[in-house]
């Protein structure tokens, strides 16, 4: 979230499309219903079905699951078509003045650039026109052709309501009442919020969903006030913290990147972020990269990382392609590339697309080794559940070992929630067992790895054998060392750079934040956004003070929120070009003409000038980006594709089959329903429920006595035409697996007509499986495809073509 | 322990926002009188409160969970009930239909008890001591990236890295946890790293 949970009682408008808050975060969906108590803000809802946020909506508007893209660049057209554009916030914020080189050019669905064969682009022209200084030319009166607003305009031209309602089923007039009241945001004093989940990351073209409804939040004004911003929901209780501390193949924490092949040095690792100011004046704080990563590899090799060795670069692994994701992971596994695979509270076997892929490719390893406090499907993937699970074990030749370990409950430290706030918990409760923490196995793990490489050598042991290991009892890290760690400490007396006398900071002491940290190896910090969380003060991310000065759900002296506790992202931007705020009821921060100061953390320098500095000082621009340039591999703007399996063609560019360049693997795209195919005419989708939560709950004999049998959703409509009866037997079936379940009729689904045809929706909710208090069913990802969003490779569990027919239930 | 501010502070110090709060079943209502009703004083004599946060979605609502002895002073700690946190700022002591049966993850009876080994073609789990387990992963792990560590690419640079074994990290562990596994994961060179975060 760029905002809060508590924050949502601040807003006007608050439209929820993507996710479905009143059913899958009950309690941060409390925060709608102040708003539209206390200050009359309004809900809207899009969504295949009437769920349970829209049935209390002030609006709900139907879509095609898939088509958000369409319906989204639509809201932009009918805001620049009707001038409803915060234009004092766009001219200044946003890059919607500055040119774009002439080479870039958009038509039948493609950016310039496209390699059918490598289904990637070369992204080469996607870039600003760069002047003789340095910095990028800009047309302040909009009248360049080649400007940013005038090459967006001309994008969304072709998403007339017209082309809305034939691509999303929307009805004209539905959507056009969706884009008045998102529009009538543009005002200065009137802000919109987006809550948005899985619904719209689980795409091929996920990520472009959500930049279209950052595009949208630029264009009104709302980034960066209270009550507006772009608000992802988030799931498990710590994948905000999980993310942030860069547990996946490209990352290392704070969003800083594991090198590729082409990064033979440090040196030519930094040559590409140098993040050099591109407007005059701007403050680019991502210059501080080496400081930080200096301060990480400090954290994760000690004495080991030195200036001579660049600082143990060579200690990283370097990746030869994006990253190897978990789809790319079981791709191998199945293959026969993998051998020994971990799943640390991960049910993947019911997590990822595909189960039949799964379970195959599981079988192919040696080892299988589980961390769980919990049974999962996926320990016994092996095991012969019948129809539910169809396995012979003495075929599978995979070791499995399960390690018990510790839940919550038993656990002490911090979690991250959706708003970026690290609230730190304690342990209630003794283990059962012989159940173990996470960091003592991991602990365990390394020690006794180390000890093979001590004393029999082997393959470059020296990232192991030299890594970082200096607390107090090396079997078990406690959960303060490993967060005074993270947040990072002095390792000799620190001196001012511009006064070599001054010491700034005492050896061993803790940094009071990531501004202390240096890029010579003074500094240790294993995550530099997480750095003040930990401090000579004491630990931030326990305070418990509830005072909420003003009354603006900051809550700033609450447990610590990254970065720097500040509680709402790119609040420099609540106020005009003069520091003064948008809408004076809404004050965050202000300018007095020598500071910023106010209810949040200012995300500026405290000194820098209103009228110098942009509000977007991560990016070198200082401003937001309508145009997203080189940074995302299909498309600096958003377009519509459809998804892999699609009922129709793409209406606006009927040659381009999904997203173009999604990476698919060979034998997965023969697993694909082909376009609009007879034998697949139902468009599938799959969602949670409000009583369970992913495949744990049904783990708990409370929760599964509350829905302890899976079904579908259907339409009324389609029951009619195939003889289906509420609470009857069903048979659904894709192209990869077919899974039986009772039909639940409703008329919360109806049928839409996309491009002059009729569509039926078909429900799946995800939470049931071979293991549990609940009664056995089949998780959806027995119907789901092996695809994932071009950027980031999220499965596309949101859209996919199935059948459906009356059954008599599954034959055990 | 760190509850230096009482549940009727809160009252005090969000005086406004409180008095203005919804009554409805969606909203927060009388959340905080009913919550305070339902705190019975057996529970508070009888057993030790601790904060902690929800364990399922990234709300992280407040609870407080009530154990049969206290794991600070090395008892055995039973945990009996658990419940909002009316101090919380974001849930303010309310709960969902999954936080409200939050005691029964804990003790569901299929949490897992014992390190348990699946044999080559075998049907069925059986019990190992740890040390057998940790042994025998870090034998498996040694072996393989011995084996099949990447050193160097066909263009002679330097990649140190080890693709034949992959980890997925856990989604609703701690901060501190997920660092822990960081540096054990990435200093074997391993690249197929990844969380739940793309599900």
């Amino acid at each position: 979230m760029t905002n809060s949970w508590t924050d949502i009682k601040n807003t006007d408008l608050v439209i929820i499309m993507g996710g479905n808050a009143a059913e899958a975060h009950p309690c941060g969906f409390k925060w709608v219903t102040e708003a539209k108590a206390n200050r009359g803000a309004k809900l809207i809802v899009v969504d295949p079905r009437y769920n349970r946020s829209a049935a209390v909506a002030d609006f709900y508007a139907p879509i095609r699951q898939g088509s958000d893209i369409a319906f989204l660049l639509g809201v932009i057209n009918q805001c620049i078509q009707n001038d409803k554009v915060q234009w004092d916030y766009v001219k200044a914020f946003t890059n919607a003045t500055y040119l774009v080189k002439d080479g870039f050019a958009y038509s039948d669905g493609l950016f310039t650039g496209y390699d059918e064969s490598k289904r990637d682009y070369n992204r080469d022209e996607w870039e600003y026109q760069i002047g003789e200084d340095g910095y990028v030319l800009t047309d302040d009166t909009l009248t360049n052709p080649r400007c940013v607003w005038n090459l967006l305009k001309q994008h969304v031209a072709v998403y007339t309501p017209e082309m809305v309602e034939r691509i999303c089923g929307t009805p004209k007039d539905k959507f056009l009442k969706v884009a008045q009241m998102m529009g009538e945001c543009s005002a200065p004093d009137k802000v919109m919020t987006s809550m948005y989940a899985l619904g719209w990351t689980q795409h091929s073209k996920g990520a472009q969903n959500i930049r279209c409804m950052a595009m949208i939040q630029l264009i009104l004004g709302n980034v960066g006030m209270r009550g507006g911003g772009v608000n992802a929901l988030r799931g498990h209780s710590n994948i905000q913290g999980l993310t942030d501390i860069g547990l996946m193949s490209n990352l290392i924490p704070g969003y800083l990147n594991i090198p590729t092949d082409k990064e033979t040095d440090f040196a030519t690792y930094m040559s590409t972020r140098a993040f050099k100011p591109l407007r005059p004046n701007q403050m680019s704080y991502w210059q501080n990269y080496k400081k930080f990563f200096v301060s990480f590899m400090k954290s994760m090799y000690g004495p080991a990382a030195t200036p001579e060795n660049d600082w143990a670069y060579d200690y990283l692994p370097k990746l030869d392609v994006s990253g190897y994701d978990v789809l790319r992971a079981f791709e191998m596994m199945k293959q026969g590339k993998m051998n020994l695979y971990f799943c640390q509270g991960f049910n993947p076997l019911q997590a990822f697309p595909n189960k039949a892929k799964l379970a195959e490719a599981l079988g192919k390893l040696k080892l299988l080794v589980i961390m769980d406090p919990l049974e999962t499907e996926t320990a016994r993937f092996w095991e012969d559940h019948g129809v539910f699970n169809k396995a012979d074990p003495s075929a599978v030749k995979t070791e499995v070992i399960q390690l018990p370990t510790t839940c919550f409950a038993e656990d002490e430290g911090a979690l991250v929630n959706s708003g970026r706030w690290l609230q730190w918990h304690w342990a209630a409760g003794t283990p059962p067992g012989e159940a173990k923490h996470d960091a003592w196995i991991m602990a365990q793990i390394h020690l006794r790895l180390k000890e093979l490489y001590r004393t029999e050598g082997g393959t470059f042991p020296d990232p192991i054998v030299n890594l970082n290991w200096p607390y107090a009892d090396p079997g078990e890290p406690t959960p303060e060392e490993l967060a005074k760690e993270m947040n990072g400490s002095a390792l000799v007396d620190v001196f001012d750079p511009n006064d070599p006398t001054k010491k700034v900071l005492e050896a061993g002491k803790q940094l009071s934040g990531f501004g202390q940290m240096r890029d010579d190896g003074t500094t240790a910090g294993g995550c530099w956004i997480f750095s003040g969380s930990w401090t000579e003060a004491g630990n931030m991310m326990a305070r418990r003070d509830n005072s909420d000065p003003g009354d603006t759900g900051a809550f700033l002296k609450w447990s610590f929120a990254w970065p720097a506790n500040r509680r709402i992202l790119y609040n420099r931007a609540s106020c005009d070009l003069d520091g003064k705020p948008w809408d004076s009821s809404r004050k965050l921060i202000e300018w007095d003409g020598a500071k910023w100061s106010g209810y949040d953390v200012p995300d500026i320098a405290p000194t820098a000038n209103p009228r110098d500095v942009g509000p977007f000082i991560m990016n070198p621009e200082g401003s937001g980006r309508l145009f997203v340039r080189k940074m995302m591999r299909d498309g600096p703007f958003p377009a519509h594709y459809e998804p892999f399996e699609s009922p129709v063609a793409n209406v606006v560019a009927p040659k381009v089959r999904g997203n173009p360049v999604a990476r698919v693997f060979p034998d997965d795209w023969k697993q694909f329903a082909d376009i609009g195919d007879p034998a697949f005419p139902y468009a599938g989708t799959s969602y949670r429920l409000t009583e369970h939560f992913h495949y744990w709950t049904k783990n708990n004999h409370v929760n599964a006595v509350l829905q302890p049998e899976q079904f579908v959703e259907i339409s009324e409509e389609l029951a009619k035409e195939k003889g289906i009866t509420l609470g009857g037997w069903v048979r659904v079936w894709s192209k990869r697996g077919e899974i039986y379940a009772k039909a639940v009729v409703t008329k919360r689904i109806k049928p839409m007509t996309i491009d002059g045809k009729t569509v039926h929706i078909v429900g799946v909710p995800i939470h049931w499986g071979f293991v549990g208090a609940a009664r056995k069913g089949f998780p959806a990802n027995v119907l789901t495809p092996f695809v994932g969003d071009a950027n980031i490779e999220t499965p596309e569990f949101k859209a996919f073509m199935v059948n459906i027919e009356p059954s008599t239930g599954p034959v055990a | 322990m760190n509850m230096e501010l009482s549940r009727r502070a809160f009252l005090r110090t969000s005086g406004a926002g409180l008095a203005g709060t919804t009554l409805g079943a969606m909203g927060f209502g009388e959340a905080e009188a009913a919550t305070a009703a339902y705190i019975k004083p057996f529970h508070l004599a009888n057993t030790t409160e601790t904060r902690n946060t929800c364990t399922y979605c990234s709300v992280a609502c407040g609870i407080i969970i009530y154990s049969k002895g206290d794991l600070k002073k090395g008892e055995k700690a039973e945990i009996v009930h658990i419940e909002g946190d009316a101090d919380h700022p974001t849930n303010r002591g309310t709960l969902c239909p999954k936080g409200a049966a939050l005691r029964d993850i804990v003790h569901s009876a299929q949490r897992l008890q014992y390190p348990m080994l699946r044999k080559a073609g075998s049907d069925s789990f059986e019990r190992i001591s740890w040390d057998v387990a940790l042994d025998k992963i870090a034998r498996a792990m040694k072996d393989d990236r011995d084996a099949n560590f990447i050193a160097k690419n066909a263009d002679g640079t330097t990649v140190n890295r080890w693709l034949s074994t992959g980890f997925l990290a856990a989604s609703a562990t701690t901060n501190e946890t997920a660092f822990a596994t960081y540096k054990v994961v990435r200093s074997t060179g391993m690249l197929a790293f990844d969380n739940q975060a793309r599900v």
